[in-house]
């Protein structure tokens, strides 16, 4: 192993770990908001919240992924661009300055563009372009409305700051503001994956490498959606709940149907996975616009454990790419005879995508849905329960359909033989564990009840 | 704002709605590098107006950044992309409708864009132009099947969002200003990438060759 080797195979594993380490320490201090850098950073109990979710799923990804492939210069710059998506996501988390968290989120689309099309062939081409043009035009619109936001302010105190438009939210003028919020809130839900803005995730999902894949479907998809978490605390304030929860409530609705619609017929492992994130990011957002503590803190946890869960499934399906040769469902039996080694990592991701228990994911559905039924919002809780249940039997049913009976058999090679280099059982195991643990940790009440509160929840 | 500063606003407005008109006019023609010079250095003039106009010191250095960045930085990068590719595949709209097309957008600019004017800012009264520009560059984008015209759409959506920017509040702050002109920079640059790679790809620029994806 060349030295050069070694620093791609390190450096995003180190920045990972950097990032969980610092934003455990952040969450459980007892620090206030302290704004930094001028005023223009700022670590809520939320910021650090979401810090240790980028930091978990990244660190999962890095160590049970695949090592950076090709030759040595190119493993070099596939690290330097996964480290520079990582940053960028933390500049999003960490700025009170809704510009700069723009800023932040634009920076995910160029550090990712040519790691969705590394690949360089017709495939590759065609979903890198469809993933930055979408992307681009989605915060397109997002800085529209961001700048409509900052002419909203009145005269010298115009500021993009969150903390200060939530500290002051009579400076800003309600009629231009309630467009300038819409808008904010349809651009970056192009980044969230959320219907009807979601084309282009699919074909990036499928055509990235394992451990980008897992990272755009289990950490940039909310951390776009933290986004509009900020936005909406500032819209509650300012034009009251109303308008946050029709958007959220009909994307999240509408995301969950389109999702489930696609995945009943779908025929590929990373595509179905893709829709399964539309889904789920579709849970949060309507957890979000039900709003109040109960449903917010469901939809916060189903993110932690949303992007453990998909993390450990997008490296699995990278994996069965590598040894199968295909994640075409319908080429794809009997993993657990032929591959036991994979297909128990998947089967465990998919039960708690399914929201089986002891997964988190049973207890964060259940708590939207019962939310939405205390906030009166009946039918919205019937809808979405029936939606739910459909898309159970379509990803049971594609998993089982993988994973059960006998494999083709001919030229499989015996598992043991094939201990590879990639998809190692511990972190995904550690994964997995912890997408159980964070549903029954005692103290994670506290952790979430914090967050909500900086939203101005409680 | 009376005198030379209003002139100065209304020939940099104008003179950015004229530039998008005439993009979607010519559709077929590879020299759109040159209006997008002419486009940005419309946008440049009226930034420098407000700046000299208010004595900002601050907001004529960003007048000089808009100057560099999308009067030369980006037209370049169309351009050179430009000399590089075949003929484009044509649009889906003949010109003569994509001109009416534009008149009702600009239509719906002036419409969606009373809020804005009513909350005062220096020179809101042309900030309607600004929405007429992110709507004529959505346009272009939908309708057009060419990569490279969609690239183009992408820069006059964003010089409009930056045309209403500066009319309705004086320019975003500078470090957001800073951090938004990389970005967008970049982003031009990588899908000027991608368009010469599709082009060695596929052959074309058509996007219509763009269909392997798909969940059948």
């Amino acid at each position: 192993m060349t030295p050069t080797t070694r620093a791609a195979r390190l450096l995003p594993l180190l920045a990972s770990a950097t990032l969980l380490v610092a934003g455990l320490v952040l969450l459980l201090g007892t620090h206030p908001a302290e704004p930094f850098a001028a005023g223009l950073l700022r670590v809520d109990a939320l910021s650090a919240y979401f810090l240790v979710v980028v930091g978990a799923v990244a660190l999962t990804v890095t160590a049970a992924g695949p090592p950076p492939a090709g030759e040595p210069d190119a493993q070099l710059r596939y690290a330097g661009w996964l480290v520079l998506f990582l940053g960028a996501m933390t500049l999003t988390l960490l700025a009170d300055n809704l510009g700069l968290m723009w800023v932040g989120i634009e920076g995910t689309t160029i550090a990712t563009a040519f790691l969705v099309g590394h690949r360089g062939d017709r495939r590759a081409v065609e979903a890198a372009w469809k993933y930055v043009v979408l992307g681009s035009v989605g915060v397109a619109i997002a800085l529209f409305g961001l700048v409509l936001l900052y002419a909203a302010g009145s005269g010298e105190q115009r500021t993009l700051s969150w903390s200060a438009l939530m500290a002051d939210p009579a400076m800003l003028d309600p009629d231009l503001a309630r467009l300038a919020l819409a808008l904010a809130v349809l651009g970056l839900a192009t980044k969230a994956g959320l219907a009807p803005m979601h084309a282009w995730l699919p074909d990036a999902h499928s055509q990235a490498p394992a451990p980008v894949s897992g990272l755009m479907s289990g950490v940039l998809l909310s951390v776009a959606f933290y986004g509009i978490l900020r936005l909406q605390a500032v819209s509650d304030l300012v034009v009251g709940p109303g308008l946050m929860r029709a958007l959220l409530v009909g994307g999240g609705l509408l995301s969950l149907g389109v999702a489930t619609a696609l995945m009943l017929g779908q025929r590929d492992l990373k595509r179905l996975l893709a829709y399964s994130s539309t889904e789920h990011l579709g849970l949060i957002a309507l957890g979000a616009g039900i709003g109040g503590p109960l449903a917010l803190g469901a939809a916060l946890l189903h993110v932690v454990a949303h992007g453990l869960a998909k993390a450990v499934l997008f490296v699995t399906a990278g994996r069965i790419l590598d040894e199968t040769g295909t994640v075409r469902l319908g080429d794809l039996h009997g993993l657990l005879a032929e591959r036991p080694r994979l297909a128990w990592p998947l089967l465990g991701g998919m039960a708690t995508l399914l929201g089986l228990p002891p997964g988190a994911l049973f207890l964060t559905e259940l708590g939207i849905l019962a939310a939405a039924w205390q906030q009166g919002l009946g039918w919205v809780s019937l809808l979405a329960a029936s939606l739910l249940a459909v898309a159970f039997a379509a990803l049971a049913r594609h998993t089982l359909s993988i994973t059960l009976g006998a494999g083709p058999g001919d030229d499989a090679t015996s598992d043991a033989g094939r201990a590879g280099s990639f998809a190692r059982p511990a972190p995904l195991g550690l994964a997995l564990a912890a997408t159980v643990l964070v549903g029954l940790t005692p103290g994670m009440q506290t952790v979430l009840d914090r967050a909500a509160a900086a939203l101005g929840v409680s | 704002m009376t005198g030379w500063a209003a002139q100065g606003v209304a020939l940099g407005a104008g003179s950015l709605l004229l530039t998008a008109v005439l993009l979607v006019w010519r559709a077929g023609t590879r020299n759109a590098a040159l209006l997008l010079g002419v486009q940005g250095a419309s946008l440049a003039l009226l930034v420098l107006t407000l700046g000299v106009h208010h004595h900002d010191a601050e907001l004529v250095g960003v007048a000089l950044l808009v100057l560099a960045v999308k009067a030369a930085l980006v037209p370049w990068a169309v351009g050179t992309t430009a000399s590089h590719v075949g003929t484009p595949p044509p649009a889906r709209l003949s010109p003569a409708v994509a001109l009416v097309a534009t008149t009702l957008l600009t239509t719906l600019g002036f419409w969606v864009s009373r809020p804005v004017v009513s909350a005062s800012g220096p020179g809101a009264g042309a900030v309607p132009v600004g929405f007429a520009l992110v709507l004529i560059g959505f346009m272009v984008m939908l309708t057009r099947r060419d990569a490279l015209a969609q690239l183009v759409g992408f820069v006059v959506v964003d010089n409009g969002i930056a045309t209403v920017a500066f009319l309705a509040a004086g320019g975003v702050p500078l470090v957001v200003e800073l951090g938004v002109s990389v970005d967008v920079v970049l982003v031009v640059l990588i899908l000027r990438v991608l368009v010469r790679r599709i082009e060695h790809v596929f052959g074309s620029t058509d996007l219509a060759l763009l269909e392997e994806l798909s969940d059948r």
